[in-house]
């Protein structure tokens, strides 16, 4: 057992793959010498040296056609997009190349490779260094999308994205950077479209991801406490592949859903579960399904428009009583 | 305007050209003449659905590339790239099934004419979206490096390429690593309809813009295909040799259109008639029959090669239409499309 933060699992995440595997290289912008602006692939490039972790300039369609052109002829490359925001300078790289060529040539091309970036807010950067963007990869056929919430789980699913022989777009929370966790010694490996239940509870279920599963714990545990409402709180990990049979059996339990979601509101990962047990367990439900999620809007910059525009636990639990209570 | 005299092949001839290379050079430029032209007959029978790209009068700089490359070296294409594919090696009907829409094509009708892809014969995609394969390539030349295999990459982009942010991101990060990659810029002269110099800062938009990459300015007569085999020959070599990228110009025509609706009315008469005056298949016979090669060698080379498009079209009409079933196969490596457990 070792205590880490998120950021440190970061690198050791990758460190474990580059480790394993000879043919793991991990590119982009200030990754290697200066460990990267988060500091979050410090060690990576005196460990495994300037070939294996090395800097590129600021290129982004360049960093993911790179990856995409090492990752078909036998490279596993890991390629980072510094603030997943930069997603939008390189989507065409991202949403027509990568996505879409297994596809386009019926398999004949394998993109055994992943972008990883930090995404989100919460640290007052403004509206083009903060915003929950992993519904946009959500939306392209051909991408897998994973979204740890926790240290553990960020060593873990580095392992299961760059072990996958399919392309995977993998946002860390620079808001949880500084989350800590107890890592287990020896190789941790999770898999992909396997949602872990957090908490087990009886009256509602709360579907959250990344840095709402920390606001989602905080708030089942005021609900429990302060108005004995029982929350049960599920983390799907992967929007894709999205473990459905965890959120519907924990719905068919509780009887209610609520998602809580960083990303703006319209289109959200919420509203593609919300419209899958509405399908499949609308008779196993007792209240409409309620979506928590930042409003429609670029994300504010000040400390106190920032805050109240992201979902917080005060949210969570007003919500939660507002329909429950 | 370029013409012949703009010429300036950068490198000495490196290779001597013995007859069979000549030979070769001129059977690949005519299968892939007759190939463009049936696939160019095969539309106005409606049987090539969608919209295709031709290599009509481009055919010199796939062919001369195609017979410099080494069968493991690889080329990434535009959507202008029947030629190319045709260049590794890529059987005739296979391609020509794609872009009828058969089971049999290469990309089992999923792809069509813009992205021919044969990684078989390390043909590694066409894409169509410009410039977007430039750092695609990049990445292959990197992978060979780092794997420490002499393989090279060859990029073929059109004129239109060298005004898109990946043309400069590619060409930098290629010349700061020096990857073995050479990208070659079939200038033709128009984007789809705009000439490319009423949008261009200097009149020769690849070449003039390789210094600023620290790159050698290259233009090559890309009607001519011993001049283009001679210079790929010659830049394969020293990417080869760890000696890093290459850009080259080769200045061309297109015969017809950007694509098939475009009847390419927006061309002056007069440019039209001196470029079609230099077809690089009518232009490299004559050049052939000048150094006294038998016509009945040329003509024997033209039947073989209208034979085999003849086989190949024979093929692919009779092959059957793709599975509907297909739709949701392959987009993932599990051979399936599930999102969800």
């Amino acid at each position: 057992m070792a205590e880490m933060t998120y950021r440190t699992a970061i690198a050791a995440g990758i460190a474990q793959e580059m480790e394993r595997d000879p043919t793991v290289y991990l590119i982009g912008e200030d990754v290697g010498e200066p460990g990267g602006v988060f500091k979050a692939t410090e060690g990576l490039y005196e460990r495994f040296g300037p070939e294996r972790v090395r800097d590129m300039p600021i290129s982004e369609e360049a960093i993911i056609g790179l990856a995409m052109g090492g990752a078909m002829t036998g490279l596993r490359p890991i390629a980072e997009i510094m603030f997943s925001d930069f997603v939008a300078t390189c989507w065409d790289m991202i949403a027509n190349q990568v996505a879409k060529t297994r596809y386009m040539t019926d398999g004949q091309i394998s993109l055994p490779l992943v972008i990883r970036t930090a995404n989100g807010g919460g640290l007052r950067f403004g509206a083009q260094h903060s915003q929950a963007v992993e519904n946009w990869a959500m939306a392209i056929p051909g991408l897998k999308v994973v979204a740890p919430s926790n240290p553990i789980d960020v060593i873990g699913l580095t392992a299961a994205a760059v072990r996958d022989p399919d392309p995977v777009a993998f946002f860390d929370s620079k808001a949880l950077y500084s989350l800590k966790a107890d890592i287990p010694g020896g190789e941790v490996v999770e898999e992909l479209g396997v949602a872990k239940v957090l908490r087990t509870g009886t009256d509602l279920t709360l579907v959250a991801l990344a840095s709402t599963v920390p606001k989602a714990l905080e708030g089942a545990d005021i609900l429990d406490r302060e108005y004995g409402i029982s929350a049960e709180v599920v983390d799907p990990r992967s929007l894709v592949p999205l473990d459905m049979s965890t959120i519907l059996e924990s719905v068919r339990k509780t009887n209610r859903l609520f998602t809580v979601e960083e990303n703006p509101r319209l289109l959200g990962w919420g509203a593609e579960i919300a419209s899958l047990v509405a399908e499949e367990a609308f008779f196993d439900l007792e209240d409409p399904i309620v979506r928590i999620t930042t409003p429609h809007i670029p994300l504010p910059q000040a400390d106190v428009l920032e805050d109240a525009a992201l979902p917080s636990v005060d949210r969570v639990v007003e919500t939660v009583r507002k329909t429950v209570g | 305007m370029a013409t012949a005299k703009t010429r300036q092949s950068a490198a000495a001839p490196t290779v001597g050209l013995d007859e069979s290379t000549r030979l070769a050079l001129y059977r690949g430029i005519v299968e892939m003449r007759y190939f463009e032209d049936r696939t160019h007959r095969l539309f106005l029978d409606n049987l090539v659905k969608g919209t295709s790209h031709l290599s009509l009068g481009q055919e010199a700089i796939a062919a001369g590339f195609g017979l410099a490359m080494r069968p493991d070296d690889y080329t990434f294409a535009t959507y202008r790239g029947h030629a190319h594919t045709l260049a590794r090696g890529v059987p005739m009907a296979a391609v020509l099934g794609e872009l009828l829409g058969r089971r049999t094509g290469l990309l089992h009708a999923k792809g069509g004419s813009m992205h021919l892809t044969s990684v078989e014969h390390n043909m590694m995609g066409s894409y169509a979206i410009v410039g977007s394969h430039m750092p695609v390539a990049a990445g292959a030349a990197w992978s060979a490096q780092a794997r420490g295999t002499d393989q090279v990459a060859v990029c073929f982009l059109g004129d239109g390429t060298t005004n898109i942010g990946n043309f400069h991101e590619s060409l930098n990060i290629a010349a700061v690593w020096k990857l073995p990659v050479v990208y070659v810029c079939e200038n033709n002269l128009y984007m789809e309809y705009t000439p490319i110099s009423k949008v261009t800062s200097v009149p020769n938009p690849a070449a003039d813009r390789a210094r600023a990459y620290g790159l050698e300015p290259l233009i090559v007569d890309g009607n001519d295909p011993e001049a283009v085999y001679e210079l790929a020959h010659d830049r394969l070599a020293r990417a080869r040799a760890g000696r890093g990228p290459s850009l080259i110009e080769a200045k061309t025509y297109r015969k017809g259109g950007h694509s098939r609706a475009d009847p390419a009315k927006y061309r002056p008469e007069d440019e039209v008639k001196e470029w079609l005056a230099r077809d690089p298949v009518d232009t490299y016979r004559n050049h052939l029959l000048d150094l006294g090669i038998d016509e009945s060698v040329l003509a024997e080379i033209e039947n073989e090669s209208m034979a085999k498009v003849d086989e190949a079209e024979a093929e692919a009409r009779a092959a059957p239409p793709p599975d509907p079933a297909s739709i949701e196969t392959n987009v993932w490596s599990d051979g399936g499309s599930a999102w969800r457990r």
